[in-house]
């Protein structure tokens, strides 16, 4: 079987799986894991930067909030709809990965962790100055009945899991893609050597930037998506743990893996959600399984199977 | 390609005053060097004559202080190090640089798909045109970093063959070969003699004097000489500077 055939037949097959899971599962695990696939999308959008291009961000809280608040004033000020509202978180991830990617990618390395960090450290406080409109710590809820996507209910359990799922679909394809064509192979190879891929002629930084939009862009779209679906937006989002979250998720996962991210984001979510019905210090779990892995798995859950069985994995 | 400007009507490189200050120290300075198309060129010199930091002007790794290069009969001085390849440089490390974690396969690939980017389907059959060229078409799909030192300089240069370049600026490539190895290299050179310029930083005597149809001096950031292999042989000056026996 060819690389691309193993490819289509598992990522396909976990497709299945997901959508066999959204039938039979108890309300609970079913609640949970919509949750965790959005969260997954707005991971594996970090990971099109971190675990691809090599490049380390701290502050992909400010993508996920613009997408959720892009998403959520338009709805609660401007009346948008579900569809306008979302194309509108969309577009305001857009623009902010723009912005940020041609500033920041001035610097490289540590400076560029510390300079996404600051502009998201910003956004935070952006937000919460204009709390007359965003509510603040707060945060406001999107009422039940702006939550209806081309005339389907999205509040309902169901039809959340299942949009949750399209947009987890949708997100994975588009990585596939990206991943296997070859601007995606220059990714992988500005983080591998830089200096030898700009000597192949390739314009390194037209190639990050890219990859700060794309990866910006789809952690965007899972805050908009977050926020409608779950019926909330609010300024925790934007805090420095939401973008320490993905890089956490990326890294349990398998940085640099297509299918790391969800496998991470799962680990956490659920590592968190057992200890914590255990100890109030359910962090340290948390703690020691990063430790774990840093001894035992260097390359995350995925990224480890993909050095010892199967190096096809995208 | 574009018409041939103010430079020599044959010359595919040419620099003009071309010199480099790093603080105090003058690396290289007012350099005027010619290349004429399809000449296979050694650059000698002792150890920080300035050799790297020259090459390094040529393909935009390192920004001029003062003076200009052509390229293609174009100025390509001011150009990024990205744009100056895309037009047919090529550049291979003095020190070993290559994508260690990826196979040899999308080593060489990553050098050729950038040229044949609206035509995937030659690609496959470039490299292991180049990887065979330099003999490690059956270890194609090894990870680069498993491959032994002299392999990989090997896999450099077939890096530097799949981006088919008009200028193929070799810095110091028989470094660590062995004997066995190096022979093969200078075949490998005369199979693409006439057709591609090749600039040869190199200093192994025995491949410069076979291999090199001119051959230029530096020292202390200067040129000293410039000539044939036997005339550069018989020149008093760069024995005294460079031979050491003088």
């Amino acid at each position: 079987m060819s690389d691309i055939r193993k490819s289509l037949v598992l990522h396909g097959g976990l497709i299945a799986l997901l959508l066999l899971l959204g039938f039979v599962l108890p309300a609970y695990h079913h609640g949970n894991l919509a949750r965790v696939m959005v969260l997954a999308v707005y991971a594996m959008g970090y990971n099109v930067l971190f675990g691809y291009t090599g490049l380390l961000s701290l502050g992909h809280a400010m993508f996920f909030a613009a997408g959720m608040y892009g998403m959520g004033l338009t709805i609660q000020h401007l009346g948008f709809s579900a569809e306008a509202a979302l194309l509108s978180g969309v577009v305001a991830a857009f623009l902010l990965s723009t912005v940020v990617g041609l500033l920041a990618l001035r610097t490289t390395g540590v400076a560029f962790m510390i300079v996404t960090l600051m502009f998201a450290q910003t956004g935070y406080l952006v937000v919460l100055y204009f709390g007359e409109w965003t509510r603040g710590d707060e945060g406001f809820v999107i009422q039940k009945a702006s939550r209806v996507i081309a005339g389907i209910d999205v509040s309902d359990p169901a039809n959340r899991y299942l949009t949750a799922l399209a947009l987890f679909a949708v997100c994975l394809w588009i990585i596939l893609k990206l991943v296997q064509a070859p601007f995606g192979k220059v990714l992988i190879a500005i983080r591998e050597n830089e200096d030898r891929a700009r000597m192949l002629g390739y314009d390194i930084f037209r190639h990050k930037l890219v990859a700060v939009i794309v990866s910006g862009t789809i952690s965007g779209t899972a805050g908009a998506f977050y926020g409608l679906l779950f019926g909330y937006a609010g300024a925790s989002f934007a805090t420095v743990q939401y973008s320490i979250f993905p890089l956490l998720w990326v890294l349990l996962g398998g940085a640099g893996t297509v299918t790391g991210p969800l496998v991470g984001a799962l680990f956490m979510f659920y590592l968190i959600d057992i200890t914590s019905g255990l100890t109030s210090a359910y962090m340290l779990f948390a703690g020691v399984a990063l430790v774990l892995l840093t001894l035992f798995a260097r390359q995350g859950l995925v990224g480890e199977i993909r050095r010892r069985f199967a190096p096809w994995l995208p | 390609m574009a018409a041939l400007g103010s430079t020599a009507p044959n010359n595919l490189l040419t620099t003009q005053g071309l010199s480099r200050n790093f603080g105090g120290l003058q690396a290289v300075s007012n350099v005027n060097f010619d290349l004429p198309e399809g000449q296979v060129r050694a650059l000698i010199g002792p150890n920080g004559a300035g050799k790297t930091t020259f090459v390094g002007m040529l393909c935009g790794r390192i920004s001029a202080s003062a003076g200009r290069v052509a390229f293609l009969g174009e100025d390509v001085t001011l150009l990024p190090a990205h744009k100056r390849i895309s037009r047919g440089m090529a550049y291979t490390f003095q020190i070993t640089s290559i994508f260690g974690r990826l196979s040899l396969r999308e080593n060489v690939a990553l050098a050729v798909r950038r040229r044949l980017a609206g035509h995937p389907d030659q690609v496959q059959g470039e490299v292991e045109s180049a990887l065979s060229r330099v003999g490690l078409l059956d270890r194609a799909d090894q990870i680069a970093d498993d491959l032994s030192y002299g392999h990989q300089r090997l896999l450099e240069i077939a890096m530097g063959l799949g981006q088919k370049p008009r200028l193929l600026i070799l810095d110091e490539p028989t470094q660590g070969l062995a004997d066995s190895e190096i022979a093969d290299f200078k075949n490998l050179i005369r199979s693409m003699a006439g057709q591609t310029t090749i600039l040869l930083i190199e200093h192994n005597m025995d491949v410069v004097m076979e291999m090199a149809d001119f051959i230029t001096v530096l020292n202390f950031g200067e040129i000293l000489a410039e000539g044939s292999p036997e005339q550069i042989h018989a020149n008093a000056d760069v024995q005294a500077a460079y031979l050491g026996t003088g």
